[in-house]
């Protein structure tokens, strides 16, 4: 299968402190790749690397064979090289918040079709029809002509879903997709989640939810300190996992 | 009683006619003023100091002096430097002997430098997360200015920017003293030749507070449409 995302040596400093520290990863087309650790672990930070909402001080990250080229600074940060290139590239890969992040001057059916229509140039009327069949997918049809604020958490998190989804994406980066929810909307999120894994589709999943990493990852990655400690498919990585620190961090959050 | 009734009735006519040298005082410094308080408040948000210091300034400055000290440096100031230079000579000219365009010209100014600061708290006020949402979507700078931060920050000012409007509607009387002849400036003149001190000041104060509340409501309308989604769902 085709390698769609690739993470090549990357390298994280916040100030003096070091993030990252070296991680590689190679997502191929339909990989649902699940990445665990605890706070601090730096899975977020990676997340974030690879659509450049945080600028990597080094390392490559390559989407459908592209990579995106960067600049090194004296200072020991690096920069794009081409701010355009990162935009398409963006475009590409969608991302779905912790806090959902909907434009809240916009109604849920203006969120869906605001980046295709800006960005990618599709024409109102196909956005439009695209959308409307998206959030009928993602359970919420009803609610297009509703603002983010009228809805629950859970909705809110759907549609944000179906605006990532808008894009056709080749990846979709999940961000703690379940952890600002009420427990009670947790599970309609993770449902549509696990659709859109059964359709195949490329997604980096940064969650807590372990049930859903055993189900429906293709491989779980567990972050520690910066550094990828042990990856796998997830019945190896969970019923036996080798490094002391993964078993630490099971036993602390099995049920 | 009668009398002063008959007289206010007289002087109806005089003051109605100057009603919309006021009102069109008001729009098009409220529609410049308001529309130069975005470059002024991106200005003095921006990294760079050849930006944020000019803009700073210019918010101090307009901020700090008298509306009317304004009105008359640019009435006289440039009343004075203009002729003689290849503007007399241009089609502007038969504008610029005109009091009317240098009050517009000075109350948008002004109004440019109190918006523009209102509208960098409002732009800071903007949720960074939306704003992520679009850089993680694709969006180009100016995209994320254009469609989620500036709708975002009118949004969130447009209260305080309707208060801003009433205190320009009543701050264009002052352009009574640059010859304007506009509702203040009318009233003051009825004085003059009717040797009536209150009747005209009441009058004109009738007026203004009828300007303001049309103004008010008009802008409860707007305010209602743009903050649709902070009401509750129909």
């Amino acid at each position: 299968m085709d390698t769609t995302l690739k993470v090549e040596d990357l390298h994280k400093k916040f100030g003096e402190v070091e993030v990252l520290k070296g991680v590689s990863l190679e997502a191929r087309t339909g990989d649902v790749i699940a990445m665990i650790g605890s706070s601090g672990s730096g899975k977020s930070t990676l997340l974030r690397c690879i659509n450049l909402l945080e600028i990597p001080n080094s390392g490559r990250v390559t989407v459908n064979g592209e990579l995106i080229r960067m600049k090194a600074l004296p200072d020991g940060t690096a920069k794009p090289e081409d701010m355009k290139q990162v935009e398409r590239i963006r475009s590409k890969l969608a991302m779905v918040f912790q806090g959902f992040n909907l434009w809240s001057h916009r109604t849920i059916l203006e969120n869906v079709i605001e980046a295709p229509i800006h960005v990618l140039g599709v024409p109102r009327n196909e956005a439009i029809e695209r959308a409307e069949a998206l959030l009928a997918k993602v359970g919420i049809a009803e609610k297009r002509n509703f603002y983010p604020n009228h809805l629950s958490g859970g909705q809110q998190q759907r549609a944000a879903i179906a605006r990532a989804l808008a894009m056709e994406p080749s990846v979709l980066l999940f961000d703690e997709p379940t952890s600002a929810l009420d427990p009670e909307l947790v599970g309609e999120v993770l449902q549509v989640m696990r659709k859109l894994a059964e359709e195949g589709r490329t997604m980096l999943v940064v969650t807590h939810e372990m049930g859903f990493a055993r189900d429906v990852a293709s491989e779980i990655v567990f972050l520690h300190k910066g550094q990828i400690e042990e990856k796998g498919a997830p019945r190896e990585v969970l019923s036996a996992p080798k490094s002391e620190r993964l078993k630490q961090f099971l036993s602390s959050t099995r049920h | 009683m009668d009398e002063s009734l008959s007289f206010f009735l007289s002087i109806a006519p005089t003051l109605l006619a100057a009603v919309p040298v006021t009102l069109t005082l008001t729009f098009f410094s409220a529609l410049i003023g308001n529309s130069l308080a975005v470059p002024v408040a991106v200005a003095s948000l921006s990294p760079n100091p050849l930006l944020r210091y000019p803009s700073a300034f210019y918010i101090f400055v307009m901020r700090g002096t008298p509306l009317l000290a304004q009105t008359y440096l640019i009435y006289y100031g440039l009343g004075e430097l203009l002729p003689g230079t290849w503007v007399q000579k241009s089609f502007l000219w038969p504008y610029l002997r005109d009091g009317f365009w240098y009050a517009i010209f000075a109350f948008s100014l002004n109004t440019a430098g109190y918006t523009g600061e209102i509208l960098r708290g409002a732009i800071m006020a903007v949720p960074k997360g939306e704003i992520e949402a679009a850089r993680a979507y694709g969006f180009s700078k100016s995209l994320i200015f254009w469609r989620v931060t500036l709708p975002r920050a009118i949004q969130i000012c447009l209260p305080t920017m309707t208060g801003e409007t009433i205190l320009l509607l009543k701050a264009t009387s002052l352009a009574s003293l640059i010859t304007v002849w506009e509702v203040m400036g009318t009233a003051r003149q009825i004085q003059k030749v009717t040797f009536r001190v209150y009747e005209p000041l009441i009058a004109a104060g009738l007026l203004y507070i009828i300007m303001v509340f049309i103004l008010t409501r008009l802008m409860m309308i707007v305010e209602r449409r743009i903050n649709r989604h902070r009401l509750a769902p129909v």
